[in-house]
């Protein structure tokens, strides 16, 4: 009995209230957005563990890839760390017209173009590049696509056409879309067990460069010209015919009553900067040596102290 | 049979169209329909200049309603807002009571040993032992798999939602029974609300009530209330005359005839309407963490993206667990005796178990601040120490080796799977395809409205009509063809498989023992682990989206089969026995045609299922209504997914007309009305 009243003295001392927060605006939590990708798990959490740090309170909210741009716009979620060029150009500036903020772009570059696995080359020695790829397309023909080969495509509303660039090519291959990237990941998860040759796309920086061997093909250098004049490029009759950007942008991205509420959580926002580098290495951390997100971050912490202390400066 | 399924009654006098037999009709709509075809573009598709923008007109309503519109004076979005500020509340509390704590007083979540103890005890006092150990399982099973605080975060939407969807499920029913207005209104709108994938509404309700655990909360809530709302409906409307009467003799209030009487006599349909509450909560997690609830179905679609299939399926087997666990829990508090002997027991006797789990939950709250395990439950289960350190249970290398045996069956089966694949799409898929978008409008409007007509008559035909024209005249009808290809040949296969596992499990008991669990976790388990294990075997292509329809939408056949057959009267299947019909013949002539009321009954709730799939069909890669609900959640057009979704419900609605109509009809005809 004495044993138990010391107990709960003890319990009711230990749940007060912990020490007082270091300074910050406001205890309000700073709801951060959560993808189902690995870095951006990380990363957010790398990002909310430094407010933390802080003093700030921090929430994270899982949203679907589109629909958070319009939901931080409406200061219902506060930011994100990873948005991308490639798949959500429209959205973030749609919702940017609608009051969402730029909280800047990352060192990173992104690129996004067809992929091929290594062992394709070995069937196909020039398929590194588009026009030795499009010698093999009956190599990649399915029962629906035949005799043209298939190009496993991005999910339709990535605003991505790439039946017109292989129209604009001349291109003997037909493009199949999926409806979200877990379906590209399967194609290529079953294919890659199988060695058989498959074209897919693909970007960079993400987790699929740690675990399959492969490389992006080659198509015409984009420029401005491609898209508007018809006699430049390989296709003197068409416009479009040359390949994707090889550096999209990756930005962050924050609600309107961010900087207001909580100005010293924004400004570190801002001073967030992420290299390819850093980014691979977080997605490794999980895909890799199996560790959940949230360890992930810690120990991505642990590794780029520096860069932790530059933004909280 | 022309004259078994065309009743007299819907003949007009003196119109001279019956003289011509049924399949006279039907020839000659379809020549009418395919000449027009030849002669007039416009009925091959519909002009494009005649097209009604509805979707545009939509978009530009909910966005006039976001930031434009108000009501005396109020911003629309302000009441909205408002309304999801207020709802807000109570998922709040039930945050705190489960993972996060009450910080304002320093108090922590419920222990996971108070909860998982809790709920054990309750399981005891309402079911006994064996429900005591299928919790304590279920317990231990989100424990040790490392499934705990997620499996918490995922409650605290289920256990708001599910009471909120029952009371206004409730409230409406009791609503529609007792005014004809608020019939009219309803019926139809319960209807729409089943039938139109969730992932439709998800884009507007995100827009108008705050993006997150709420928008989450209200999806769940309009996809979960209807069916208790109809079983309310059923149930006061089934009440015996002769107990309503016998509450009327006793001087009974209308409210005590409604409380006291009608209510409790139809417990079993309301109890029904409950388990389907909690059924469809629970299949709701997955999409609902789209739309920013946390928890199981966040963590899922996660593992997915990895392609970590063994991960995925831990978490959607938790989330089964969790559905059974409390159907079998609200069904037996329902079925629960009274305890009529109180007197002569002490306050101890008769409490035993809510102070068994008081004294729990005071001791595991000071338990947890001295041992972390009792807080939540540990990662790893090691047991010794240093170099004699042996793991005795790992869910990560568990679902490893789970992901390792799929890939590995998928090497091996490929082969073999393929060529059957391919010989399917090009020999039955592609051309049945084909032959749907070549299908000039006027054909298929003119047919399906004869069976309309033939089958319920002048409203049903009608209604047909509306709903045909409605994807018609709006620009749909590529996408609504493409949708209707793929559900009926589902639809069909389901039939081929369920209709005779529901009659072997009908002949054996053992058996339906094995099948009917395995439908119940069908019908909770998240459909989207199908479609990686489809996508990889299959490859994209209507194949695999049709494969991954099937394990959802077969379980109603089944279902409906065996409880069809199991309800035949003994009586005709002994008249069948005294007439010497041999077992085959007995099923054949006499239990089957009996039974096949049933039975089309599940097949409307087969296509009900497989057109619901078909919107996360979609995420394999697919160019029917279901891609542009989905499509519209990223492109925030509002009116195309709205559309998309309702017209998707169109097509179960105009399916369950028709096959509504001949099952009353045919039960009228056997006397089992």
């Amino acid at each position: 009995m004495k044993n138990l009243l010391k107990g709960v003295a003890l319990a009711a001392l230990m749940m007060a209230p912990g020490a007082a927060m270091a300074d910050v605006e406001s205890d309000e939590p700073i709801i951060i957005v959560q993808n189902n990708w690995t870095s951006q798990l990380v990363l957010s959490y790398v990002v909310g563990k430094t407010l933390e740090g802080m003093g700030y309170t921090v929430e994270y909210a899982p949203s679907d890839s589109q629909l958070q741009f319009q939901a931080m716009a409406d200061n219902d979620m506060d930011f994100q760390v990873e948005a991308w060029e490639g798949s959500m150009k429209s959205a973030f500036e749609k919702a940017a017209e609608n009051g969402m903020l730029d909280a800047g772009t990352h060192s990173a570059l992104t690129r996004e173009e067809w992929w091929i696995p290594n062992y394709v080359l070995e069937k196909c020695p020039g398929a590194g590049h588009w026009q030795g790829l499009d010698r093999c397309a009956e190599m990649f023909a399915t029962a629906e696509t035949k005799p043209k080969g298939r190009f496993v495509g991005p999910p339709a509303d990535w605003g991505k056409n790439y039946a017109d660039r292989i129209g604009a090519l001349e291109m003997n291959f037909e493009a199949i879309n999926v409806g979200q990237a877990a379906t590209l990941w399967a194609e290529l998860q079953s294919a890659y067990d199988r060695k058989e040759p498959i074209v897919l796309f693909n970007w960079t920086p993400n987790f699929i460069e740690s675990k399959f061997e492969g490389q992006f093909v080659d198509f015409p250098a984009p420029s401005a010209a491609c898209n508007e004049v018809k006699e430049w490029g390989p296709n003197p009759n068409a416009t479009g015919d040359c390949g994707a950007p090889h550096s999209g942008w990756l930005k962050k991205a924050a609600s309107p009553r961010l900087p207001e509420e909580w100005p010293g959580a924004w400004a570190v926002l801002q001073r967030v900067d992420f290299d390819n580098a850093d980014i691979a290495a977080a997605a490794l951390l999980v895909d890799v040596d199996g560790m959940e997100p949230e360890e992930a971050a810690e120990a991505w912490m642990k590794e780029n102290d520096h860069l932790v202390k530059s933004w909280v400066q | 049979m022309t004259e078994a399924t065309a009743p007299s009654r819907t003949e007009p006098q003196g119109f001279s169209l019956s003289a011509i037999p049924l399949w006279g009709q039907f020839a000659a709509i379809i020549i009418f329909g395919v000449l027009l075809s030849l002669v007039w573009d416009g009925a091959t598709r519909w002009p494009e200049a005649w097209v009604i923008p509805a979707a545009q007109w939509i978009t530009d309503f909910i966005e006039w309603l976001k930031s434009e519109a108000t009501i005396f004076g109020v911003e629309f979005k302000d009441i909205t807002r408002g309304i999801g500020a207020a709802l807000k509340a109570p998922v709040k509390w039930a945050e705190y009571l489960l993972y996060r704590g009450f910080k304002g007083i320093g108090l922590g979540p419920l222990p996971w040993v108070a909860v998982a103890a809790g709920v054990v005890i309750f399981a005891h006092w309402v079911g006994g032992v064996r429900l005591a150990i299928l919790c304590g399982l279920t317990m231990i099973y989100l424990a040790t798999f490392n499934l705990w605080k997620d499996s918490m975060k995922t409650m605290t939407i289920v256990i708001v939602a599910v009471p909120m969807a029952a009371l206004l499920g409730i409230t409406l029913g009791i609503w529609v029974t007792r005014s004809k207005t608020a019939s009219r209104i309803f019926s139809p709108m319960f209807d729409l609300m089943q039938a139109t994938p969730h992932m439709a509404y998800l884009a507007p309700v995100a827009a108008l009530f705050a993006f997150g655990p709420v928008t989450a909360l209200i999806a769940t809530v309009i996809f979960a209330m209807p069916p208790m709302a109809r079983c309310t409906i059923l149930g006061l409307q089934t009440v015996s005359s002769d107990v309503i009467e016998a509450g009327q003799m006793s001087g009974c209030t209308k409210r005590q005839l409604l409380w006291k009487v009608a209510l409790p006599s139809s417990k079993r349909t309301l109890m029904l309407g409950l388990n389907q509450v909690v059924m469809q909560t629970l299949a709701m997690v997955v999409i609902a963490s789209i739309a920013g609830a946390t928890g199981l179905g966040h963590k899922l679609l996660y593992s997915l993206q990895q392609l970590r299939l063994g991960v995925a399926i831990e978490q959607g087997v938790a989330i089964s667990l969790i559905a059974i666990v409390l159907d079998r829990l609200t069904q037996a508090y329902a079925y629960k005796e009274t305890d009529h002997f109180v007197a002569g027991k002490t306050f101890v006797q008769r409490h035993k178990h809510l102070l068994l789990f008081l004294g729990i939950l005071v001791a595991s709250y000071i338990a947890a601040e001295f041992f972390r395990w009792v807080k939540i439950p540990p990662s790893k289960f090691i047991w010794g120490s240093g170099d004699a350190k042996t793991v005795l249970f790992d869910a990560k290398l568990l679902a490893r080796h789970m992901d390792q045996a799929i890939r590995d069956f998928n090497v091996v089966a490929f082969d073999y799977i393929n060529p059957i694949r391919d010989w399917v799409t090009i020999w039955i898929l592609l051309p049945v395809r084909d032959f749907f978008l070549w299908l000039p409008w006027p054909v298929f409007v003119g047919v399906i409205g004869l069976g309309a007509w033939r089958l319920g008559g002048m409203p049903v035909l009608l209604l047909c009509l509306a709903l045909m024209f409605s994807f018609i005249v709006t620009g749909f009808w590529v996408e609504t063809m493409k949708t209707t290809y793929l559900v009926l040949i589902a639809a069909a296969l389901c039939v081929i498989i369920g209709v005779p596992l529901g009659i072997w499990a009908a002949r054996s008991e053992r058996v339906a023992n094995i099948i009917m669990p395995i439908c119940d976790t069908l019908q909770t388990f998240p459909s989207f682990i199908y479609l990686i294990p489809a996508i990889m075997l299959f490859r994209i292509g209507d194949f695999a989206n049709i494969f991954a329809i099937l394990p959802y939408a077969t379980v109603p056949a089944i279902r409906y089969t065996y409880l069809g057959l199991k309800r035949i009267p003994p009586v005709t299947i002994e008249a069948g026995i005294a007439n010497g019909a041999t077992r085959m013949q007995r099923l054949f002539k006499v239990e089957l045609p009996v039974a096949l009321p049933e039975i089309m009954l599940g097949l409307n709730q087969t296509i009900m299922m497989a057109l619901a799939m078909t919107a996360i069909t979609a995420l394999i890669g697919s160019t029917d209504l279901g891609q542009e609900v989905v499509r519209s959640i990223s492109t925030q057009d509002f009116g195309r997914g709205i559309l998309a979704g309702f017209f998707i419900a169109a097509l179960g609605i105009i399916a369950d007309r028709l096959i509504g109509s001949w099952a009353a009809e045919r039960k009228r005809q056997l006397g089992v009305a």
